[in-house]
């Protein structure tokens, strides 16, 4: 009983460090995925803007406060817009935007099947 | 002076190009060999623009700031070096760069193809002379490097200090080489077309155009993200962001092209793949040119946010997608010699199978890149397509486009069995067991990943082994693969063992982390030509194995224009690369650090010269041949 | 028959895509999220600059009135050159003005307002700038004029006469 209370604190430490490096994974994950609106083409985590390191520590301060990636990324959207992000939402918006290249790719493997391999001889 | 040489050397370039025209109209139709008024003037043409050109040099080394070029991309006080670079690092100077390469392109490959029909050469030349002519007057009326201005300015507005780089200097001039340079290869396809003389003597011919613009631009494109990695300051070498996809598009095109070009040489099929691949080439230079300078698009560089120069590219643009569309439709005759269909084990199907693939690249490149603007005007919505986007439709599929380098090239033509090729398997399985205890050992997350470096790693053994068991015969394919799978697997590795560690540190102060001891030992300030400067001086602790690095990251304060630059220092060996940057926090005396250490760095350039190198034997084995 | 169909639907897209290129030259793209009018005010709290005592939004635009909140910071150039603004609006009756210390230190706040004297009924600071992102604030000075908890007018960038004015025609 003993060694199992032992051994239930200890996983729960491994996972709270396990934890706390995913948490910072996270933080740069979306820090990467935001855009710096007053830099020419950076990210929030690559930039050392003034703007870009208030966004790093109010995205911080949202994880520590248990928002959810989405969570986050919907509240700069509501205040920034959808620019702000860098991967574009499958939305309505962009259908075409995900599906065109792959359309591209289905419809083009077609037609080289038909006409080059498939040809009637 | 020169400024004024250089305006009238450009007129008289426009002129010999209208004589050139209508000589060449003239000896089209009769049959004596090509007249030699042409050669004079298409070299009176490119002699007029490289006179042009050197005005502007010289009246960017004068620092002539009656020139009005001149007086708003330099300073005195820019060292020599970058005078001279800031000739073509503004809009109107490269302009002058693409007519320099455009007129010189044509000249050489006037006197380079005697032994081509002389109507096609003609229609060569008349095609590239519509280009020529559409940049003449679209640099006289609406970008003149030669506008003078009065009252004479004292001191110019200087170059940004971020472009004087010596990589970024050359990158220009080399990517135009390979960008512009494709304009030869679309007059040519549409003059081939025209005469029907797409056949594999032209295919042997216009191979050598296609491999100089493309061993151009492969490494026009490594330059830039060379300079982008060592100047720019976050560490990384490739954003996605659109100048850069702009470059790369062309790049897959041609890669494409020279891939059927290769195969058009041997057996007359896919022609109407050369001619279609020839035009979407240097239409993808023109388009790109198109998003880059007309300010549609926001970027990094772009150059001018001019909507009236952008309205003229984009007519010229797509005048001349219409022509070369039309003269495809009109006048291609298949080769229709060859209708039966492909095997699905031959060589024929596994370069379609790339065909394939790399126009499915190129198109998630070309949506990417546009959509923005399309959304934009249709709806009024603004978004942005970065990174993430970019990886998670092109990374999947390049796990079977490995694959298929691997074996494509071991397939026979017509028809091929996989007998005596046992090797294939057990080099597969080799690299199957690298990865997994690869994957295990570095903690790599998501299987995505575990089979793309399998790919990699197959490509990679195959590549190798054929370079012991083939020696130099087809030398040119492997050691291109070769460095294709290189190129994957470095940035891959890269990718997985980066560590980054980003901390606020004051001087004397040391952070601590599981891996480094940083500390920040003494802060250095000089003054140099045109900027002062302040140098941090870092000792780096590696803790696994006691060694130490000083490293001198600095901040550079420019007095023309008043900005703040950050340089990275980066030590760099064939393993490691160890990058630092330090930045200013406001209003505190702390500097926020920020430590890299990047595997393999050093190994994602190399493999990009190999592939050039792939092109650059292919050349002088012709050489050989001929 | 489909030959020449194709040819001619290809004309049609590249038209198409022509047209939407040129339309998109002259759209402007400085990027500006204005779709924030209209909108109700970020809840939030800050410390006070005088008295270090925290204070919420819900206290601070509590009556019904216009409120003016600028965004300031004593290292910002552009704020000095709309400093005789704000002055002007501290005139207008019915106006409330809010400063919003963004990024500074209280010393030197503190000399910028003695230089320049203080416009603001009430200072709130915002040490690390994450305030004025829960505005979608992303530089200084940015202004926003605000009547019964939503935002009515914002402004990026300093003030000026035409924005003066028109802020003052607004308020009445």
């Amino acid at each position: 009983m003993k060694l199992l209370r032992f051994m239930l604190v200890i996983l729960l430490i491994c996972n709270f460090n396990v934890l706390k490096a995913e948490n910072k994974n996270l933080e740069i994950k979306i820090n990467k995925n935001l855009r710096c609106l007053i830099c020419q083409g950076q990210s929030v985590h690559d930039s050392d803007s003034e703007f870009a390191n208030s966004l790093k520590i109010l995205v911080k301060q949202k994880l520590d406060d248990g928002y959810e990636e989405e969570e986050i990324y919907n509240f700069l959207k509501n205040r920034y817009g959808e620019w702000i992000l860098y991967e574009p939402k499958f939305s309505k918006n962009t259908y075409f935007l995900w599906l065109l290249p792959i359309l591209m790719f289905v419809v083009g493997g077609a037609i080289i099947l038909k006409l080059f391999i498939l040809k009637k001889n | 002076m020169p400024s004024i040489i250089g305006f009238y050397s450009l007129i008289f370039g426009f002129f010999s190009s209208l004589i050139l025209i209508f000589f060449s109209i003239k000896d089209y139709k009769n049959s004596n060999s090509l007249d030699k008024k042409i050669f004079i003037f298409s070299f009176l043409q490119f002699l007029f623009v490289i006179i042009s050109f050197f005005g502007l040099i010289l009246s960017f080394v004068n620092s002539d700031f009656s020139n009005e070029t001149v007086f708003n991309h330099s300073h005195t006080t820019k060292p020599l070096f970058y005078k001279i670079s800031g000739t073509w690092g503004n809009h109107e100077g490269s302009l002058l760069l693409w007519l320099l390469v455009l007129t010189s392109f044509i000249y050489f490959f006037l006197i380079k193809s005697n032994n081509q029909p002389k109507k096609y050469r003609i229609l060569t030349l008349l095609f590239q002379e519509i280009i020529i002519i559409g940049f003449f007057i679209f640099l006289i009326k609406t970008s003149n490097p030669f506008n003078y201005i009065f009252p004479i300015p004292e001191e110019g507005l200087g170059l940004n200090p971020i472009l004087q780089d010596p990589a970024l200097a050359i990158h220009p001039p080399v990517l135009y080489l390979g960008y512009v340079g494709s304009s030869i290869i679309f007059s040519s396809a549409l003059a081939a077309t025209t005469e029907n003389h797409l056949s594999k003597e032209w295919a042997k011919h216009i191979k050598i155009w296609v491999l100089i613009s493309w061993i151009f631009l492969s490494l026009g494109i490594l330059l830039g993200s060379i300079w982008a990695y060592y100047e720019l300051g976050w560490g990384g070498f490739w954003f996605w962001d659109p100048v850069e996809n702009v470059s790369l598009m062309p790049w897959l095109a041609l890669t494409t092209l020279l891939h059927c070009i290769v195969v058009m040489e041997k057996k007359l099929i896919l022609s109407s793949w050369a001619v279609i691949l020839s035009i979407t080439t240097f239409t993808l230079s023109m388009c790109g040119t198109f998003l880059v300078r007309s300010g549609i698009l926001n970027s990094v560089h772009t150059f001018a946010n001019d909507p009236e120069r952008g309205v003229f590219i984009l007519i010229f643009l797509f005048f001349l997608i219409f022509l070369s569309l039309f003269i495809f439709f009109f006048f291609y005759k298949g080769d229709n010699k060859n209708t039966n269909s492909f095997f699905l084990l031959s060589k024929e199907t596994s370069i379609l199978v790339n065909n394939w693939f790399m126009m499915y690249f190129l198109s998630v490149i070309l949506v990417g890149t546009t959509y923005p603007i399309f959304l934009d005007v249709i709806s009024s919505q603004q978004i942005s397509v970065g990174p993430p986007f970019y990886h998670k439709l092109i990374i999947p599929f390049l796990i079977p486009f490995l694959i298929a380098m691997a074996i494509g090239p071991k397939l026979r033509w017509i028809k091929s069995g996989i007998e005596d090729k046992k090797y294939l398997i057990t080099l597969f399985l080799i690299s199957l067991i690298i990865t997994i205890l690869v994957v295990i050992n570095l903690d790599v997350k998501f299987l995505l990943n575990t089979v793309l470096i399998t790919s990699a790693l197959y490509l990679f053994f195959i590549t190798v082994r054929d370079f012991f068991i083939k020696k130099f015969s087809s030398f040119s394919q492997n050691i291109a693969h070769f460095g294709f799978s290189l190129l994957i697997l470095s940035i891959l590795f890269n990718n997985f063992l980066t560590t980054e560690t980003i901390v606020n540190l004051k001087v004397g102060e040391t952070h601590t982390t599981e891996k480094f001891k940083i500390k920040f030992e003494d802060v250095d300030q000089l003054s140099e030509k045109n900027y002062k400067v302040i140098i941090g001086k870092f000792n780096v602790e590696n803790k696994t194995d006691g060694r130490s690095d000083i490293l001198y990251p600095e901040l550079r304060i420019y007095n023309q224009p008043n900005i703040v630059t950050s340089e990275a220092y980066i030590k760099t060996n064939l393993f490691l690369d160890k990058f630092i940057t330090m930045n200013y926090v406001q209003n505190k005396e702390h500097f926020n650090i920020r430590y890299q250490t990047k595997p393999l760095m050093i190994w994602i350039w190399i493999s990009v010269v190999f592939i050039s190198l792939g092109g650059l034997t292919s050349l002088f084995k012709k050489k050989h041949e001929s | 028959m489909k030959v020449k169909f194709f040819p001619s639907f290809l004309f049609l897209i590249l038209i198409l895509i022509f047209l939407i290129f040129y339309k998109g030259l002259n759209k402007s793209n400085i990027y500006s999220p204005d779709n924030i009018i209209e909108k109700k005010i970020p809840s939030f709290s800050g410390k006070q600059f005088y008295n270090n005592l925290y204070i919420t939004s819900e206290e601070i635009f509590d009556e019904e009135k216009f409120y003016l909140m600028n965004i300031w910071a004593s290292w910002c150039v552009p704020c000095r050159e709309e400093h005789s603004f704000l002055m002007k609006f501290k005139k207008l009756d019915g106006l409330e003005i809010i400063g919003l210390n963004y990024k500074d230190k209280n010393e030197n706040a503190k000399t910028f307002l003695s230089e320049l004297k203080d416009p603001y009924d009430l200072i709130i600071v915002d040490r690390d700038g994450t305030i004025a992102i829960e505005w979608g604030a992303y530089g200084v000075p940015e202004t926003f004029l605000i009547y019964d908890k939503k935002i009515v007018k914002k402004v990026i960038g300093p003030l000026n006469d035409d924005l003066f004015f028109e802020i003052k025609d607004l308020i009445k």
